[in-house]
């Protein structure tokens, strides 16, 4: 019976939280417009979310690309079909690994320091400060953050996405011995703008910024005050983008990419 | 002030870097480029099957191409397939008795419209229709045909050569 009753607790916990994370998107929302006309604050947290990420994108994109150019090739070549490793690469970056792993980069470097970053003015009483200035900290703090944060993760992907596909030519046309024209052309006859690049790189990682950015700045906003509850938001924030990430990837693929009627 | 200005430089940079990609993404890798921009003139072609040709797959002549099938359609007085060929204006002499084939790149690879230049001295323009047209290889009817003509000879004691059904 005690267990029927915590399981009923933690269901309604997690309802209630699902709640608050709603309400405070919501309250994000209606305050944009006093976010947007502040743009220095925009640019500030631009900085800290996507120029502080470039390295951590700019590598691991170079080294994805290039462990897909190295793994295609020896799967293609049996076929004698090498001269679509182009294709392959860039597929498969432009749909799938590129928005996914870019968020899910974005969520370890940036979302968890945004996690941190407002608990901890949570716990130091920063947040109360501001409402004790009539500053609303959803405008002040959450809006800018987020609005930042969304702004930066297709800029991310597309960075990833164009940096892995030239790791892609490095390690076929480099070191494999790829056609160098083949590699380009077989890309170009296959990767469409409007199906591929708008639906897989644009229209995913917008999705995929919106809710990293959410579920970052929520778990902080709510976060509990002290220092082990900042520890468990941040873990959180983390964990629970990975986790919608990846499942809406397969929801996103499934309508843009079709197969699943 | 100063740091402000470095901040603003540096969040300039990533987003010049991040519109840079996406040109990048949309130039080199979809390879857009080649669809609107080039000049062309369209021509037709009739075939009786068009197998798995699709539009913008290649019109190659001796190997070297030469434009992009523009639209694939079916003629509905004579049910046959109507492909559209849009050849680059640069290769604006074909002779009108150029004769289209739909090959196949590889065993397993994809179709495209081979054009063969006839002799003739009049050229093609923009509109007119190919008169020779050879349809694509269908697998699973040159099996059919071969499986037929081998129980014909199977059946047939008097070994007579298998009429072509």
């Amino acid at each position: 019976m005690n267990a029927l009753a915590s399981l009923g607790r933690r269901t309604l916990d997690i309802l209630a939280r699902m709640g608050r994370a709603t309400f405070c998107l919501l309250q994000i929302l209606s305050g944009l417009h006093s976010v947007l006309i502040r743009p220095r604050l925009i640019v500030a947290q631009m900085y800290s979310v996507g120029v502080l990420s470039l390295p951590i994108i700019l590598v691991s994109g170079l080294f994805v690309g290039m462990v897909l150019g190295l793994q295609g090739y020896t799967t293609l070549v049996d076929f004698g079909a090498a001269e679509s490793l182009g294709t392959v690469v860039a597929l498969s970056l432009v749909r799938e690994l590129g928005p996914v792993v870019a968020a899910l980069l974005y969520a370890g470097r940036a979302g968890s320091a945004l996690t941190a970053e407002i608990g901890l003015m949570k716990a130091t009483e920063q947040l109360a400060g501001m409402e004790m200035m009539a500053v609303d900290p959803v405008r002040r703090v959450l809006g800018p953050r987020f609005v930042a944060g969304v702004f930066a993760v297709p800029l991310l992907a597309a960075i990833f996405t164009a940096v892995g596909i030239l790791g892609g030519y490095l390690v076929g046309v480099g070191l494999l011995g790829v056609d160098d024209g083949a590699y380009w052309s077989q890309m170009q006859a296959k990767v469409q703008w409007g199906k591929d690049i708008l639906n897989g790189v644009v229209l995913k990682s917008v999705i995929f910024g919106v809710v990293a950015n959410w579920i970052a700045v929520f778990e902080g906003y709510d976060a509990v005050p002290t220092s082990a509850g900042i520890g468990r938001a941040t873990t959180r924030s983390v964990v629970n983008t990975s986790l919608a990430v990846l499942g809406l990837d397969f929801i996103l693929t499934a309508l843009l990419f079709g197969g699943i009627r | 002030m100063s740091t402000s200005r470095i901040v603003e430089t540096l969040v300039g940079l990533f987003v010049a870097l991040g519109i840079v990609a996406l040109f990048f993404l949309s130039l080199q890798v979809s390879g857009i480029s080649q669809l609107g921009g080039e000049r062309s003139y369209r021509i037709y072609a009739r075939f009786e099957n068009v197998g798995g040709l699709k539009v913008r797959s290649p019109v190659s002549m001796a190997g070297v191409r030469i434009g992009r099938v523009g639209a694939i359609s079916i003629d509905p007085q004579t049910f046959q397939a109507l492909v559209e060929l849009r050849i680059d204006s640069q290769f604006a002499d074909l002779p009108v008795d150029t004769s289209a084939k739909i090959l196949t790149s590889g065993l397993l690879g994809e179709q495209y419209v081979g054009l063969e230049a006839g002799g003739a001295d009049a050229v093609l323009k923009d509109g007119s229709t190919l008169k020779l047209t050879q349809s694509a290889l269908v697998l699973e009817n040159i099996i059919g045909q071969f499986l037929f003509s081998k129980a014909a000879e199977g059946s047939g004691s008097n070994a007579a050569p298998a009429a072509k059904p």
